[in-house]
Order: C-alpha cells, then sequence, then structure tokens
C-alpha cells in the first residue's frame, strides 16, 4: 500500500455511495415515478388554481373541490390502451362507492390532455363508455389551452408521442386532499387501494 | 509534430467532440438504446482521449494514491452505476442540469479516471472488473427487456426493451471477446494469461 492510498479510497466510497443515496432517496426510488411518488407523500404539493371545463360543458375551477378529496387521472380520449385500465379502475373505485354520489366525500376527476382531440363530444363519449356522470365525476380539460402545460407539469405528467399517432403518458392516479393540496401519487392497479387511500387522505 | 503538439491537438478534438455530443444531445437522448449505448460510452471515450493528454502531467501524490489504480477503478464502477439507473436517464432529459451533470462527470469522473488508473491495475484486478461488468450489464438488460411496466417516463414500452435487448447483446459480444482473449489468447496467439484485463 503507498501513502495516500487509504484517503483516497475512502473519499471516493464516500462520494459515490452518497451520490448513489442522493439519486435514489437512500436506495428507496431507482425510477422517477417512484421519486415522485416519494417526494408528495412526504410533502404534499400545493396545486395553482385552474378553470376547466367538463363533459356537459359546465365550467368548474379545480380549487372547487376544496373540502373533498379527489382521484386525479390524466387520458386522452382517442387513447386505445392505457385510458382504458384507468377508465376502468375509476367505473370500479365508482362501484365501491366513490364518484357516485355527493354523500362519499372521494370524488373523481378524468383530465384530458390532447386539446386538439378531447372536444366535448369525445369527452361526454370517454365519460360515457364508463359510466362516468358530473359532478361527481367529471371528464374535463382546461378552459384555456395555455393552462395546460402548467398543469401538467405540476402533477408531473410526462406525454411522449407513442409512434403511431397517439401518445405514451404517465398512467399514475393522483390523490388531492381536501386542502387542494397533491398529498398522494398512486399506481393504478388495484381499484380497491385506489379508493381505500382516497378515503384515508379524506379522514386523516 | 511534436509530442505536446499531438497532445495540444488532441486535447482540441476531445473538446469539440464534446460539444458536438452535447449539440446533438436531444436526438442521442430521444431513442433509450442509443442513449445508453451509443451516448454513454461515447462520453466515456472522451474521458478516455482526455487521460492521454493528462497521463504526463499527472500529480505525484494521485499516482502514489491510486495504488494498482483502486481507488480509480472504484470511482468508475460508481460513475458508472449511478448513470445506468432509469432515474438517472429520466432527470438527464427532463432536467437540463442533470444532463450537463452527466456531460461532466461521464468524461472526468469516469473515463479519465479509467484511461489513468487501468494501466496501473493488475491483470487480476482487470479480469474482476470484467467478470463484475459483464454480468450486471446483462442484468441491467434482462431488467429492462422484462420489466412488464416503463421504467423511464420518457420512454416507450417498446423503445425499453429494445435497450434491453441491446444491453444483452452488447454484454454477450464482451463476454465471447473476453473469452477469446483470455483462453485462446487471439490475436496474439502464443503465451498468456496476464493480458486477460487487456482485451
Amino acid at each position: 500500500m503507498t501513502r495516500g492510498f487509504l484517503p483516497l479510497l475512502v473519499l471516493v466510497l464516500a462520494g459515490g455511495s452518497s451520490a448513489l443515496a442522493w439519486e435514489t432517496d437512500n436506495f428507496r426510488a431507482f425510477t422517477s415515478t417512484g421519486a415522485q411518488q416519494l417526494e408528495i407523500e412526504h410533502n404534499p404539493r400545493p396545486l395553482p388554481d385552474v378553470q376547466l371545463v367538463d363533459q356537459d360543458g359546465n365550467a368548474f375551477a379545480l380549487s372547487a373541490y376544496k373540502g373533498r378529496t379527489v382521484l386525479i387521472d390524466f387520458i386522452y380520449t382517442r387513447c386505445p390502451t392505457i385510458c382504458g385500465i384507468l377508465g376502468d379502475d375509476f367505473a370500479r373505485v365508482k362501484e365501491l362507492g366513490g364518484g357516485k354520489s355527493q354523500s362519499t366525500p372521494v370524488d373523481l376527476l378524468s383530465i384530458g390532455f390532447d386539446p386538439q382531440n378531447d372536444d366535448r363530444d369525445s369527452l361526454k363519449l370517454y365519460g360515457d363508455r364508463f359510466g362516468a356522470a358530473a359532478p361527481t365525476w367529471r371528464i374535463a380539460t382546461t378552459a384555456n389551452v395555455n393552462a395546460l402545460p402548467a398543469l401538467l407539469k405540476t402533477f408531473g405528467v410526462v406525454i411522449i408521442p407513442d409512434g403511431m399517432g397517439g401518445f405514451t403518458h404517465t398512467s399514475a392516479v393522483y390523490v388531492v386532499d381536501a386542502q387542494g393540496r397533491l398529498a398522494r401519487v398512486l399506481d393504478p392497479d388495484s381499484p380497491p387501494q385506489l379508493f381505500a387511500a382516497a378515503l384515508r387522505t379524506a379522514t386523516p | 509534430m511534436n509530442y505536446s503538439m499531438n497532445h495540444r491537438w488532441l486535447a482540441a478534438v476531445t473538446a469539440s467532440a464534446w460539444l458536438t455530443v452535447w449539440m446533438w444531445r436531444t436526438p442521442l437522448e430521444s431513442n433509450m438504446a442509443v442513449h445508453m449505448i451509443i451516448q454513454v460510452p461515447l462520453l466515456i471515450a472522451l474521458g478516455l482521449a482526455l487521460a492521454v493528454v493528462v497521463r504526463p502531467h499527472e500529480p505525484r501524490w494521485f499516482v502514489d494514491a491510486d495504488w494498482l489504480g483502486i481507488p480509480g477503478i472504484v470511482l468508475v464502477v460508481f460513475g458508472t452505476s449511478f448513470w445506468m439507473l432509469p432515474r438517472a436517464l429520466d432527470g438527464a432529459i427532463g432536467n437540463p442540469w442533470i444532463d450537463a451533470a452527466k456531460f461532466l462527470s461521464l468524461p472526468l469522473l469516469v473515463g479519465l479516471p479509467l484511461g489513468l488508473s487501468w494501466s496501473r491495475m493488475p491483470p487480476l484486478g482487470r479480469a474482476f472488473i470484467w467478470a463484475n461488468f459483464i454480468p450486471k450489464l446483462g442484468a441491467i438488460g434482462s431488467l429492462y427487456l422484462g420489466a412488464p411496466v416503463r421504467l423511464c417516463a420518457y420512454y416507450r414500452l417498446d423503445q425499453q426493451a429494445a435497450a434491453g435487448w441491446t444491453l444483452i447483446i452488447v454484454a454477450v459480444a464482451l463476454g465471447i471477446s473476453w473469452f477469446v482473449v483470455v483462453f485462446i489468447d487471439w490475436p496474439r496467439h502464443g503465451s498468456n494469461l496476464h493480458r486477460a484485463g487487456v482485451s
């Protein structure tokens, strides 16, 4: 062994493992989606107020949900794949009681992010496919197209072309709590779990 | 041209190649396999070129402290691991600062120490590094290939699978070449196992 070897090795080991720990939130999140889930869980994120229009043409503000818990997903109405799964998931949550009536504190909101195609009729058709009815389950899009990118960015929704004229997009389900904060980011794999998480957020 | 002129040329070519890769970063990052198998190794190669320029000026304390090339190669292992994770790939696309960190760290903290420390590492050490790196590459490839969900927000599932295949193919190719060099001793048929790590 030569002079300076051990200090240099210790420095490299400490620096390297700190960098890896920083990158992965102490080895808990190896994907950007996982990282966002962790971050939101620890620091609920306030949401900007935004004006939306639903499938019946009624305007409403995101802030109008204050006092209720909302499950939000992002879809586009021409979507042949994942949005159908998200729609089915929300339909199951509705069967379980969420987004069905004002008596449960959990509402559903699906936001269309393809302004060119997600017009009112398409939103209505998409909603009818899954039995959505406003106001407890709205299929909506931003009243002003220019407000859409900022909204997507706040939620961390990433949309890329799917190479077949459609989109590949983040397919998470977002829980917005009664104070209007983004409180949880969930994988859309189990409707009962989605509903349970929303109820837990609603009654802390 | 004398020795230092050559080095000046190499430094200039390396710097302009670095700028070129930076300017082409969007197309090079638009496909996951190209990002992982072309852009990242290219940035490491720029660091290797830099090592040729730096080697005559290597500070004495570093040559001493870098015993058998171990600290340098450990740094390389950390650096390559860091940029192999899906979160790092997403970060590099979504955030220009993280991409800038990649453009600096891959040449300076991976390629450069690799170029400087590799020659100090004894053959058995090199063989150890190869024998770890090749299966790791294959394992990450099969992880990307087999994952039923997208691991990167910025890449489609089919791109992820293609990147997985490419990593596996590269791992197999490296494995075969390494095997040939170690056990068949081609292309310099005749002697030694001690070139094991050189390939």
